[in-house]
């Protein structure tokens, strides 16, 4: 059975009619495998996790037709069981390393809090777990991190405790919500190896969350793109970067810098993300697709197979087998 | 990356100065905020051992001595320091037990208004649909009244006194903390830590008081010192109208009061007192100012 099976979920803020920020999203995540969600900002990445975790506040509605992860329904689990196995078996890791830790407290404090309200490990046992976890997270010295505030720390080394942190409960999901983006182009590399040579060990599934396609490229053996709330590509990785099906891909991956070398002007997709009150009737892309025919700005595509992905489109592209 | 050099942990410790040391060499760098602080200690320390500090006893009439001047002037009698009042008291001996009662105002004010003031904010700023909204029109109706004016008018409901006067002055200074929790309640709401605490299973009575409050504690200091002398200020005017604490209590603001038909023949029954609560107020707003720069880390560094 797969670790995490999500299908068709939305999410709403406001009422049952408003538009919805997740929109129909299916998606099934297997044991030990590293799955990337690519889209731009607003296209729904964060929230459809914040779903998952029972983390969307009160104007939020969240509707599915199922929502499984290890076992458990996560649309029915109580409060007191959704305590046990979020933070525990499912874990995150955030964007900005400066604020995902509490200021006020140790950094050895914070991790301890973790190991006592997960593991039931006090005293003695728990700071020693927590020094393994430093020195697991590759910090230097972590004896005498335990003891640092927050803010002595850089921002590299912040985010390599709040993934220490997330690890503490030995999760069987972590979910990373853009874990590089604030910060340096040596630290990113680092961490993102860091990530994945934790998902190796521990036999984790890994969820990234990201704008930066290279390191989906280098990390992930599926994708699945966002737009606007929905899913318009899932794909395995080399397929999907080579021979992208859906417009939206295509114009994603033109959008990288080392692609446009030599000319004059970066290749971009016109236009912006539909908001609220512009949401188009038909195809969610097709006031901006290059590709766009009368029957895309009539009708919603569905996700169907094509010939090297799951994609959202009426003419897909790169069909013809060369 | 596995590169680095190994540093014992005994040094590297070192490079971790404690909290209290960033903070007192942040707050040290403030002349003005030391000199308060020690000011502050001064009439702590006699507010503590009045008995023993004060030469007489306060209420302790000298018959043959009314009204005499400080001991340097013509007239002094050097066992009346700062002289006597009206009735022949030695002013000094009541200066420093009035020391005892205006900290003890300030400070019980300070506590009542304070906890209830965090609750509340910390209420509407975790539900800012249910209570926000409530809590805060409450408070900007307190804040329309005039303070004093609030001040009197309860004052007047409860009957003058020493806790009606603590009491009234709470109830005045509540607003201002239940604003700047809210406020950073709010502020402190959307960092990621809070979702991460959430995350890991945090209760809200946690999530409210161990995750988020230590946060918002830095202005909260500030202003609860700050509020300490406008309470002692409060006590005084308070007193001076004849509705705070009662005579023959040493009050300052009350002393002032007894003593302004003598303001032409004898001054010092009037400065004296008046001088002892500019000094004192001048001294907790000196430190409150050292206190914000040392602790807003917005202003860290900026000097």
């Amino acid at each position: 059975m797969a670790l995490l099976d999500i299908n068709n979920l939305s999410v709403r803020f406001g009422d049952k009619n408003a538009v919805p920020v997740v929109d129909g999203l299916s998606l099934t995540v297997e044991r030990g495998e590293v799955l990337a969600i690519v889209g731009e900002s607003g296209s729904g990445k964060s929230v459809t996790m914040m779903a998952l975790m029972g983390l969307v506040d009160a104007p939020g509605i969240i509707t599915a037709d199922s929502m499984q992860f290890d076992g458990n329904d996560m649309l029915r689990l109580g409060r007191r069981q959704r305590r046990k196995v979020v933070g525990k078996d499912l874990a995150m890791v955030f964007q900005d390393p400066m604020t995902a830790l509490n200021p006020s407290y140790t950094v050895g404090f914070q991790i301890e809090e973790v190991l006592r309200a997960h593991l039931g490990l006090t005293g003695k046992a728990a700071r020693q777990r927590a020094l393994e976890l430093l020195r697991k997270v590759e910090i230097p010295a972590p004896e005498s991190r335990l003891d640092a505030y927050p803010h002595q720390l850089s921002g590299g080394m912040s985010q390599r405790v709040a993934i220490a942190m997330a690890i503490a409960g030995e999760p069987k999901l972590l979910i990373a919500d853009e874990p590089t983006t604030a910060l340096d182009v040596t630290i990113q590399a680092q961490i993102m190896e860091l990530l994945l040579s934790l998902q190796k060990e521990q036999n984790m599934t890994l969820i990234l969350i990201t704008h930066d396609l290279a390191v989906v490229a280098e990390t992930a053996r599926r994708v699945c793109v966002m737009y606007a709330g929905q899913a318009v590509e899932l794909g395995q990785v080399p397929q999907l970067f080579d021979e992208p099906a859906h417009p939206y891909s295509e114009a994603l991956l033109a959008a990288i810098p080392e692609h446009s070398q030599g000319a004059a002007r970066l290749a971009t997709l016109p236009g912006m993300v539909p908001g609220r009150y512009d949401r188009p009737h038909g195809c969610l892309l097709s006031p901006r697709c290059p590709y766009a025919q009368a029957n895309c700005r009539e009708q919603r595509p569905a996700l169907d197979p094509k010939r090297q992905s799951l994609a959202r489109c009426f003419y897909p592209l790169n069909q013809e087998v060369a | 990356m596995n590169s680095q050099t190994p540093v014992t942990p005994a040094d590297q410790s070192l490079l971790y100065p404690s909290p209290f040391k960033e903070f007192w060499h942040a707050f040290s760098r403030n002349k003005g905020a030391v000199a308060g602080l020690a000011f502050m200690l001064l009439v702590v320390f006699c507010a503590l051992f009045a008995p023993w500090v004060a030469p007489h006893d306060p209420s302790e009439q000298f018959r043959d001595a009314l009204l005499t001047p400080p001991s340097w002037l013509e007239g002094g009698r050097f066992t009346f320091l700062l002289g006597t009042d009206e009735v022949g008291r030695d002013l000094l001996s009541r200066l420093i037990h009035g020391a005892r009662l205006s900290l003890l105002i300030g400070l019980s004010s300070v506590v009542m208004s304070l906890i209830p003031g965090i609750l509340l904010g910390l209420l509407a700023g975790f539900f800012p649909r249910l209570m926000g909204p409530a809590i805060t029109r409450v408070m900007d109706v307190m804040l329309a009244l005039p303070s004093l004016l609030l001040a009197v008018a309860i004052v007047a409901i409860l009957g003058p006194g020493l806790i009606n006067t603590v009491i009234a002055i709470a109830v005045v200074s509540l607003p201002s903390y239940v604003r700047l929790t809210r406020a950073a309640v709010m502020g402190e709401l959307h960092r990621d830590y809070v979702t991460a605490a959430r995350l890991a299973g945090a209760s809200l009575p946690r999530l409210m008081f161990v995750t988020v409050l230590p946060n918002c504690l830095a202005p909260l200091i500030v202003q609860a010192t700050l509020s300490f002398s406008s309470a002692i200020l409060d006590a005084a005017a308070l007193g001076f109208l004849g509705l705070g604490v009662q005579p023959p209590t040493p009050e300052w603001g009350t002393m002032l009061a007894s003593a302004r038909d003598y303001i032409e023949r004898a001054w010092w029954v009037v400065s004296l007192p008046g001088l002892t609560i500019l000094l004192s107020v001048l001294a907790i707003n000196l430190m409150g100012d050292g206190l914000r720069d040392a602790l807003d880390p917005k202003l860290k560094n900026a000097i």
